[in-house]
């Protein structure tokens, strides 16, 4: 693409904003004479996220459901599955040109960041009732919608927290406990990691920006910190910030238990590979992996999960309370049936149903985590994970700005110490520096 | 030339003598084809305004406007707020000024070592190519591939081979000549640029193999026959009738190699991700990060209206050359 392209892209989008500008945002009139099916024959477009192992598995998961929301209510619902590499762009592209679906999902860290965009339909009123109200939903994972006292303008649809899987026949290979504390980790991760048959302590997708951002934000809370200052302004040169990076950091740099090579994993479903793979000891990752490592010949009785151990002394936090939402775009010509649409996927049923395939945890008050079914270990680990480790993400409007710059610096850290380049406190420190100053312009 | 040609058929078919009722048909027939022309230039007149004009005049705008997250949707209420983009953006001492100004430079190296080496094969690629040998079309096409693979396709190919693990280049450096122990990195560290380069000019040469084959076509076979009955060494031939004979197509040739190799962003961006190595951060991909990863619009747009500027002096700098090297000839 072309600085032409890009250009032109501006351009049309400016266009069509403009003439979005013009569109009905309200309610539809019926279009049906069928009082049951009110919009029958509407056509809505649906862009999902990837949340199993593949695009095509997900479509066959999903395809089944929007069938029988058609055969319900006489809607039909196009569907594209859209990698999350692409989602915040297109999004983004969407929300400007007043052009992209009439539903679409997004990652709950960024779900206020989108919300003060106003591109979406805020859940309020008549429309938060119309797809059941607040109360459906529990309460963490209702904290995942915004800020306290703003209108959310995405639901929760798949809840999830992350966790530290490790693979039982490795650890009782090598006479280890699940670890307890960072400590124990690191001990653990060396016991396991011998580079010449390819046996490695820890495996992460270090070149991903979203993942590095996550274990950042994890590990500045076990160190007592955050990212943001009460007032919601970044403040990334902290000591317990630096620490958050640190901690990740060593793991390639200064402790060697991870492959260098992880390094240029920029997707999260290829250290969920590796750790399939069976040579690996450890793997931080969120609860939907199940699903993938399913996919790749991994079955739940092969590992185990635990919290992500803190250091000793530091805050027992695990997690942050991480998901997938689903919004309206507020410029919808068929907002009626988009509620329809939305209440039916955060029904009951369905959110049972999607959960269960795509191993995440319902958000949905009473449904049951059925993907666990079998597995009421897990569940429980899930449960604790969720209730007693894991923190909100930061509910404030540049929280991807600091997903950008924060775990790009990350990622252009772990760059570094994969080809040899000893990481520094004060490296750390430069990079937040920097992070921090780009955050005035966004 | 068309025009004329209506204008004189409309001319000769109409009687010398006025009348006053021949009058009207004549003047519509003349008009009609005075304006034939303009119509069919129409179609490209609009896209171009929609294509080019458009999109740079919108492009300007948003250089001057706060135009992040909180505006996107209603970009007219963005604030207006003068040239301060530009100053973030030439602003050394900041971050995004200084990974501009890096960038900028990286991005000068690339271009001319792309362009260097695209045009050296081309050039050489040709030489070799103009005498005839069994085989000659087989490479002539074998050459071109690169150019007609789509540009995904070769790029990603070119990742898998680059992959530090399972890729084919360190499985045939480490595994198979043992040049190295360590399997070196090709996507990130200081020699992502080099993977840069190297798959922008299997990208870029063909192109100028093509022009530089073409060119030389048009060179008269009696030329080099005359100067070696001169005396001429191969190597005089090649410089004052090959290159002499080739320059109107090189500097051509150089110089949209250079614009397209500047604004190069298809080969970083799928090679490498959003979030390049340093070594290989171009900028055009700095760019897209400041407004697609910032979500900071309007000085993504300041930064693109300078590498327009930079490129437009470029070309005047160019055209200028050109003329006095025409006026000189």
């Amino acid at each position: 693409m072309k600085i032409r392209i890009l250009t032109a892209g501006a351009a049309a989008l400016a266009l069509m904003a403009g003439l979005a500008g013009c569109a009905s945002g309200g309610g539809e009139a019926p279009v049906s004479t069928d009082a049951s099916k009110p919009y029958a024959g509407t056509t809505l477009k649906y862009w999902a996220t990837n949340q199993g192992p593949s695009l095509d598995a997900d479509a066959e998961i999903l395809q089944p459901e929007l069938d029988k929301f058609e055969e319900q209510t006489g809607i039909k619902v196009d569907l594209e599955v859209i990698p999350w590499s692409d989602m915040t762009n297109n999004t983004l592209a969407a929300a400007v040109s007043g052009q992209g679906p009439d539903v679409v999902n997004i990652g709950n860290t960024n779900a206020t960041t989108l919300n003060t965009t106003g591109a979406f339909l805020p859940f309020e009123g008549a429309d938060l009732e119309a797809i059941g109200g607040k109360d459906k939903f529990i309460e963490s994972a209702w904290q995942s919608t915004g800020p306290e006292g703003v209108p959310p303008t995405s639901l929760p649809l798949y809840s999830q927290v992350y966790g530290l899987f490790y693979n039982k026949a490795l650890f009782e290979d090598a006479g280890l406990e699940p670890p307890t504390t960072w400590e124990e980790l690191v001990a653990a991760a060396k016991a396991i990691t011998n580079p010449d048959t390819g046996t490695w302590g820890i495996v992460a997708p270090a070149g991903t920006v979203n993942v590095a951002m996550h274990i950042q934000y994890i590990f500045a809370a076990q160190a007592g910190g955050s990212p943001f200052d009460k007032d919601g302004n970044p403040d990334f040169e902290t000591a317990a910030n630096v620490e958050g990076v640190r901690q990740y950091l060593d793991l390639m740099s200064k402790d060697h238990v991870m492959n260098p090579s992880n390094a240029q994993f920029s997707d999260g479903g290829q250290a969920t590979t590796e750790f399939a793979g069976g040579k690996i000891g450890m793997y931080m990752a969120q609860t939907g992996n199940v699903a993938g490592l399913r996919s790749n010949g991994m079955d739940t009785d092969q590992y185990g999960v635990v919290p992500i151990p803190a250091p000793k002394g530091g805050d027992p936090v695990g997690s942050f309370i991480a998901g997938t939402n689903i919004s309206i775009f507020k410029n919808t010509k068929h907002k009626e049936a988009a509620l329809e649409f939305v209440k039916f996927m955060t029904s009951e049923e369905e959110s049972e149903i999607l959960n269960k395939a795509f191993g995440t945890l319902p958000p949905v008050v009473g449904v049951p985590a059925s993907a666990y079914a079998d597995d009421p270990e897990l569940m429980d680990m899930w449960t604790q994970i969720l209730s007693e480790n894991a923190i909100p993400m930061s509910q404030v409007p540049t929280v991807s700005a600091y997903q950008a710059n924060v775990g790009g610096g990350v990622v252009g850290l772990f760059g570094q110490a994969a080809t040899g380049t000893e990481i520094t406190d004060d490296a750390i420190k430069a990079m937040l520096a920097e992070a921090q100053q780009k955050m005035a312009t966004s | 030339m068309s025009s004329t040609l209506v204008e004189l058929e409309a001319v000769a078919t109409v009687p010398r003598t006025p009348a006053s009722g021949a009058q009207k048909p004549r003047r519509k027939r003349l008009a009609w084809g005075r304006i034939t022309p303009y119509l069919l230039i129409l179609p490209a007149i609009l896209f171009e305004l929609l294509v080019h004009v458009i999109p740079m005049v919108v492009g300007v705008w948003m250089s001057f406007i706060q135009l992040t997250q909180f505006y996107i949707t209603n970009w007219l209420s963005a604030p207006f707020v003068g040239f301060d983009n530009f100053k973030i953006a030439l602003d050394f001492t900041n971050p995004l000024g200084a990974q501009l100004a890096q960038s900028f430079g990286l991005t000068l190296v690339f271009t001319i070592l792309t362009v260097g080496f695209s045009w050296l094969f081309g050039m050489a690629a040709s030489i070799v190519l103009q005498r005839k040998f069994r085989g000659r079309g087989l490479l002539r096409t074998l050459f071109l591939i690169p150019y007609a693979i789509p540009a995904y396709a070769g790029i990603i190919t070119w990742k898998f081979i680059l992959q530090r693990d399972t890729g084919l280049l360190n499985e045939l450096l480490v595994n198979n000549l043992h040049v190295v122990n360590d399997a070196p990195f090709w996507l990130i560290g200081d020699n992502a640029f080099w993977s840069l380069v190297i798959v922008s000019v299997w990208q870029q040469w063909p192109f100028a193999f093509l022009m530089t084959m073409a060119g030389m076509q048009g060179i008269p076979e009696e030329l080099y026959e005359a100067a070696a009955i001169d005396g001429a060494s191969v190597w005089q031939q090649m410089r004052h009738i090959t290159l002499g004979m080739m320059r109107p197509i090189n500097s051509v040739l150089l110089l949209l190699l250079f614009l397209w190799t500047f604004r190069e962003f298809n080969t970083p961006f799928v090679l490498f991700g959003a979030r390049p190595a340093d070594s290989a951060n171009l900028l055009v991909v700095n760019i897209y990060q400041s407004s697609f990863i910032q979500w900071n619009f309007g000085l993504g747009a300041a930064m693109s209206v300078l590498l327009m500027l930079f490129l437009i002096i470029v070309a005047a700098l160019w055209a200028l050359w050109n003329r006095k090297v025409q006026r000189d000839a």
